[in-house]
């Protein structure tokens, strides 16, 4: 007894291979094997190369470099930019405080956010370090204010330490800046404080920004309740819900827009115009509700019928377990499927340029319309606006990996 | 046992019960009386309607036809004489069926919070006293998936007790259990007839309704074939079909 005791603690699990072995093993563990590494290797040298003489030898950043305001936001009038200055501390302070709170899903947001200003202040900058750029020569608060924001993200920081704010707390901030930030953006006209900014005018990253994040917040309870309702025992609500999301998802993208953009003012009282912004907002939150519908309604379907009877015994209402029971647990499982439908959803943005709404790519693409010099540069600012989808989704997924972890999707 | 249940009408009563799944007769009309602080246990085999009459005492199935009684409120169409029975009775499952998102006291606490609309940090004192009878508080925060099996059907009668009924109902409480576990949940069960609940236990524990039960009912085919004290059924079964199931199930 007492040797095979020793025996087991003197076993140790088996070294990892070394990297000599590794390589043997799993790129040249046969000729066939062999030849694909070194036809591999051979490929990505050619690409790799030609793409990086391309961007620092043969490319011309002039119309991506040159207009960085016109990216950002369109034709927003200049000298108005500084709400969008105010907005964006706002904001800092409250990435700040949401890293401290909830830092496993935030860590990649604040992130890429704070990277932001950095490009931006550096973008800002360039002119006087480099007189060759053909860039206007902003005025140097401008960079120095961006430059800020890093210190606001910290303080918020600090202050997202404190026991005074809880996640509540935070949830209702959160949701009045985004109304805050609206307000701001298009002016008050109640109060008459400041001008309204007609949102024709808005455009570019902006535009993009918020279309996407407008149609994922309204989608979601839209498509939540669509779900519920497609599983409900009334027939009249199931019915409806049903051939609503059927119809929706039947019909392409750029159709709704199309439609919506005709459809919507004929249903309006004479007189009253909703803009071209507000009926592609609208389009895309209905289009992406019923794909929301049939992703909950398999997280729904998942939940098994005794979770129901155990709270349908303990004494709660549907209503209660609907909403304390069944749908959490669903949700949980539908996170994958749903941010999927979210980063999809986001480069869909671009498609409200077919119903003449500036965003990020028809921004672009005017921009190389705009001066013969730019003929035959359309490739620099394609994929510019590319690398800038590819950050924001990338980001979106990384969060959404780290919350499945933190939430143990598919372990508990 | 009669100065046990003295005078009081049973608090459970049913009468005639009938159930049909599709053309399937699955309960024959059942009649069952059960009092204050009795042990009722119902064994069978399987698809013989027992686990279906627990469930329809708590109206987790419909009955079709006869009637129910619990604690002197007729279960009818009437969903708020079903909400009141559903408070009085507290059910435990084969399968448990915790809430795997919540944690173990939260899954004690929730319905007593909600339902029974008490303050949270009520509700939570009386989650860990459960806990401590049920010999697991110290697996108060964590989640039902990181428990055993027999500590998740403890959380569960925990849970249920947490709502202070005056019937506790048990649908093979054992059975999805490992050998080894089934004792600790059945001592917890011993504990809480030793206390005076109202129980309706299915069960195949023969050691458990021998040691506890005030009756025990024999189901076949959706029919109670024969009741008595379990004296009576262990040692003098009256019809063929108790004396061949007794016999198949206390074999080995």
């Amino acid at each position: 007894m007492s040797t095979s005791v020793n025996t087991t603690q003197e076993m140790k699990p088996p070294e990892p291979p070394g990297f000599r072995t590794w390589v043997r093993k799993n790129l040249f563990n046969n000729w066939f094997n062999s030849l694909l590494t070194i036809a591999s290797i051979v490929l990505i040298y050619v690409v790799i190369s030609s793409l990086v003489r391309w961007i620092f030898t043969q490319a011309d950043w002039t119309p991506v470099v040159q207009f960085p305001f016109l990216y950002l936001v369109g034709q927003y009038p200049r000298e108005e930019l500084w709400r969008m200055g105010l907005l964006l501390a706002i904001y800092s302070l409250m990435v700040g405080m949401s890293w401290r709170k909830w830092s496993t899903i935030m860590r990649v947001l604040t992130v890429t956010y704070a990277s932001f200003f950095v490009v931006m202040a550096i973008w800002l900058v360039l002119p006087y370090i480099w007189p060759d750029v053909p860039l206007e020569k902003v005025e140097l608060w401008i960079p120095i204010a961006l430059f800020a924001n890093l210190g606001i993200i910290a303080i918020g920081y600090l202050i997202g330490g404190s026991k005074r704010i809880s996640t509540r707390v935070l949830l209702i901030a959160w949701l009045l800046s985004l109304l805050i930030s609206l307000l701001l953006l298009y002016g008050t006209p109640v109060l008459g404080l400041i001008d309204i900014v007609p949102t024709s005018l808005w455009g570019g990253l902006l535009v993009t920004l918020l279309l996407a994040i407008g149609a994922i917040f309204l989608s979601f309870p839209l498509g939540v309740l669509l779900a519920l309702g497609r599983r409900s025992s009334l027939p009249v609500i199931r019915i409806l819900c049903t051939v609503f999301i059927e119809t929706i998802r039947g019909v392409p993208l750029i159709t709704i827009l199309f439609l919506f953009s005709l459809i919507v003012p004929l249903f309006l009282p004479a007189g009253w115009r909703i803009d071209r912004l507000m009926r592609a907002l609208i389009g895309m939150t209905i289009f992406s509700s019923a794909y929301t519908a049939e992703n909950v309604r398999g997280g729904l379907a998942a939940i098994p019928y005794g979770q129901r009877e155990a709270a349908e015994a303990l004494g709660h209402s549907n209503f209660q377990i609907t909403a304390l029971i069944v749908l959490p647990q669903a949700l949980r499982l539908v996170i994958p499927p749903i941010v999927g439908q979210f980063i999809a959803l986001f480069k869909d943005t671009t498609l409200a340029s077919g119903v003449a709404v500036l965003e990020l790519l028809a921004v672009g693409r005017s921009i190389v319309n705009s001066d013969p010099a730019f003929i035959g540069l359309q490739l620099e600012v394609l994929g510019f606006i590319a690398l800038i989808f590819w950050v924001l989704s990338y980001m979106m997924s990384t969060a959404s990996r780290r919350l499945e972890a933190s939430l143990g999707v598919g372990k508990r | 046992m009669n100065d046990k249940i003295g005078e009081k009408s049973p608090v459970i009563i049913t009468r005639d019960v009938h159930k049909w799944f599709g053309d399937f007769h699955a309960l024959k009309g059942i009649s069952m009386d059960v009092h204050q602080g009795e042990v009722v246990v119902i064994f069978g085999p399987s698809g013989s309607g027992k686990s279906t009459f627990i469930r329809t005492i708590n109206r987790l199935e419909k009955h079709e036809q006869g009637e129910i009684i619990v604690d002197g409120i007729e279960l009818s169409h009437d969903v708020r004489n079903i909400e009141k029975i559903r408070m009085e009775t507290g059910m435990v499952f084969q399968q448990f069926n915790l809430f795997p998102h919540l944690t173990v006291l939260s899954n004690i606490t929730l319905a007593p919070i909600w339902v029974r609309k008490w303050k949270k940090p009520e509700a939570e004192e009386i989650g860990m006293q459960l806990l401590e009878r049920v010999g697991i508080p110290e697996q108060a925060n964590k989640f039902p998936g990181q428990l055993s099996g027999g500590q998740q059907q403890r959380v569960a009668i925990a849970r249920a007790l947490a709502m202070q009924p005056k019937i506790m109902l048990f649908d093979e409480p054992t059975s999805a259990l490992d050998p080894e576990m089934i004792k600790e949940v059945l001592d917890v069960m011993i504990e809480l007839a030793k206390t005076g609940m109202t129980m309706v236990v299915v069960t195949h524990e023969m050691g458990f309704a021998r040691g506890v039960a005030d009756r025990m009912y024999f189901f076949d085919e959706g029919l109670i074939v024969e009741s008595g004290t379990p004296h009576d059924i262990f040692h003098n079964p009256q019809e063929d079909r108790t004396k061949l199931f007794l016999s198949q199930i206390l074999k080995h």
